[in-house]
């Protein structure tokens, strides 16, 4: 698309791009080229002499164990996180559809978490789920659960899913109520005349037609899982115990800021930026197709 | 509805009532926990009901922070916040505005250079480039400035997109117009495409005004000194290791101070909120 009345100028248009491509060259594209020299660089013990060492970082990377696990830990988070978040979702925006009357209310009701800072999202569950003084703990225990996150790599797990589940359902409610009021009810009709119960509707009708939303839900989800929980990680478990949850994300910045391991960690960006970038392909070029219908 | 069946019926009031429940269960205990003293919430299993300590806890956190650990005004945080979502949420529109408005409206070489240079910052976010972004920020002396809190987060590849599709609809006529009557480009800008985009330009405030305060790695990196934290940072840096060594009702407090502008915006903006993210996402 363009546009056929233009305006004429020699200077105009590259100064009014300009605010814009000099933040996206210092802070954006300096930085990536950084990391990717860096990534081929080893550094000594004290930071004084680095080395050229072509591809040994990614080599030490994919030896490494604990980099093994952290793509394991990764997989099994936003796996979680983005299957438990998309079927609670659906089926509260399933249920909000049904009711004409209060859909409005309850969807007020339900999206404000979105608001909430993913690391203070960590702390309110964190705090629920303390091993000592937790509210939810206490219920636990009352039922003979014996939960202690800081020992059990599952309970850190299963702790961190939660609330990342917990501020990304309000998106996935958004997204499946409209997608859901986009629906003709005359398609609705039709099956409900030929005798085909609201289950049965669901599945047969609902559910396919909604497949474009669930599928752009779907990398959204893994997206978020992926870099927005970086908080919830930091705020709760810090990726612990044992590496339990350390998710690739917050092993860069482990390894970069806290064991200031310049080379490995930005091997370990270079591979992320290469993920995202298959990440964001595949959302530009297929789900964009596939979300007209 | 298709059909009446009242038992579905109260089958999806009772999901959904359990639903939101549980989503404000957090919230609740939140509120709960940041009205009653220390000691009460370890005390195990705290109170579920609101205690009396809600004036006491949350001028201590507001004007003094806690006791042990961060002992800065959470006031202050909540600005250092506030003026993080502003400004990037501003800066955010402000500079996508116009770099879309040249896309779209001139003809110049490497116009779609740029184009795609603002396009492919999409796929290198903070996260995947932390080291030598802070690196770069150092150097220019920006830690613990807002220069440096807000500048390195304010380009923004949705923006300009959602600015570019815009302005796409916008019918040809107008320009047309504009430049029969003897308007240059920035007359037109300002006079015509300016009051014409002002819905899209609220909900991505809304969208970007929650962004911008919920930032965490980037003013997590590059703040040192407690009075340029932000009310996120603030929380964050509150809790100790062991549970019994965190003042957990002060913390509570400042949770609860932290996460409720950006839910007022949500909810009293509820409306742009919601054509900003449906529109910055498609």
């Amino acid at each position: 698309m363009e546009k056929k009345v233009v305006f004429r100028s020699a200077w105009l248009p590259y100064a009014l791009v300009a605010p814009q491509i000099a933040i996206t060259l210092v802070f954006f594209f300096w930085p990536a080229a950084q990391a990717l020299w860096y990534s081929f660089q080893l550094q000594d013990a004290f930071g004084l002499k680095t080395q050229f060492v072509g591809l040994q970082n990614f080599a030490a990377l994919l030896r490494d164990s604990n980099y093994l696990q952290s793509f394991k830990v990764t997989a099994m988070f936003s796996a979680l996180v983005a299957f438990s978040g998309i079927g609670i979702s659906l089926l509260l925006a399933a249920m909000a559809d049904r009711v004409l009357r209060g859909a409005l209310v309850y969807r007020t009701l339900l999206i404000w978490p979105y608001a909430v800072a993913s690391a203070v999202a960590g702390v309110l569950w964190l705090f629920l789920f303390a091993p000592s003084i937790g509210i939810v703990t206490y219920v636990l225990k009352r039922g003979g659960i014996h939960w202690d996150w800081l020992l059990q790599g599952d309970q850190a797990m299963l702790l961190v899913v939660i609330a990342a589940t917990w501020k990304q359902i309000s998106y996935n409610f958004l997204f499946f109520l409209a997608g859901l009021q986009s629906i003709p009810r005359s398609l609705i009709e039709a099956a409900a005349i030929d005798g085909a119960g609201p289950g049965r509707r669901f599945w047969t009708i609902v559910f396919p037609l909604l497949s474009p939303t669930t599928f752009f839900l779907l990398v959204v989800n893994i997206v978020y899982a992926f870099f927005d929980t970086f908080g919830v990680i930091d705020a709760t478990t810090q990726g612990g115990p044992a590496g339990a949850t350390q998710i690739l994300v917050y092993k860069v910045y482990y390894d970069g800021v806290k064991a200031a391991d310049l080379g490995g960690s930005s091997a370990q960006s270079v591979i992320l930026m290469a993920i995202v970038i298959a990440l964001t392909v595949v959302q530009f070029r297929y789900v964009e197709r596939r979300v007209q219908y | 509805m298709v059909e009446n069946r009242p038992w579905l019926t109260f089958l999806s009031h009772a999901v959904l009532i359990a639903g939101v429940i549980v989503v404000a269960f957090p919230l609740y205990v939140t509120f709960v926990a940041s009205t009653h003293t220390l000691d009460d919430i370890l005390s195990v299993p705290m109170p579920l009901l609101p205690g009396d300590r809600l004036w006491e806890n949350y001028a201590q956190v507001l004007t003094a922070g806690t006791t042990k650990g961060v002992t800065s005004p959470v006031g202050r945080m909540m600005l250092n916040s506030l003026v993080m979502a502003v400004v990037i949420a501003l800066g955010k529109i402000a500079i996508s505005i116009i770099a879309s408005f040249a896309i779209v409206y001139f003809r110049f070489r490497l116009r779609m250079f740029f184009f795609w240079m603002i396009f492919v910052t999409l796929m290198l976010p903070v996260e995947v480039r932390i080291i030598p972004t802070f690196k770069v920020v150092a150097d220019l002396h920006m830690i613990n400035s807002y220069v440096g809190l807000t500048v390195p987060l304010i380009a923004s590849a949705t923006a300009t997109f959602l600015f570019r599709q815009f302005f796409l609809t916008v019918p040809d006529e107008l320009a047309e117009a504009a430049r029969v009557d003897g308007a240059g480009p920035m007359r037109f800008f300002r006079d015509v495409l300016l009051p014409l985009a002002g819905t899209s330009i609220a909900a991505l405030f809304v969208i970007q005004f929650i962004y911008g305060w919920n930032q965490y790695l980037w003013p997590l990196l590059i703040t040192t000194e407690e009075s340029m934290y932000t009310s996120v940072i603030g929380i964050k840096r509150m809790i100790a290791t062991g549970d019994a060594l965190t003042e957990w009702n002060l913390v509570m407090a400042t949770a609860m101070l932290a996460l409720l502008p950006p839910a007022l915006v949500v909810l009293l903006m509820q409306k742009w909120f919601v054509k900003g993210l449906v529109e910055t996402e498609k």
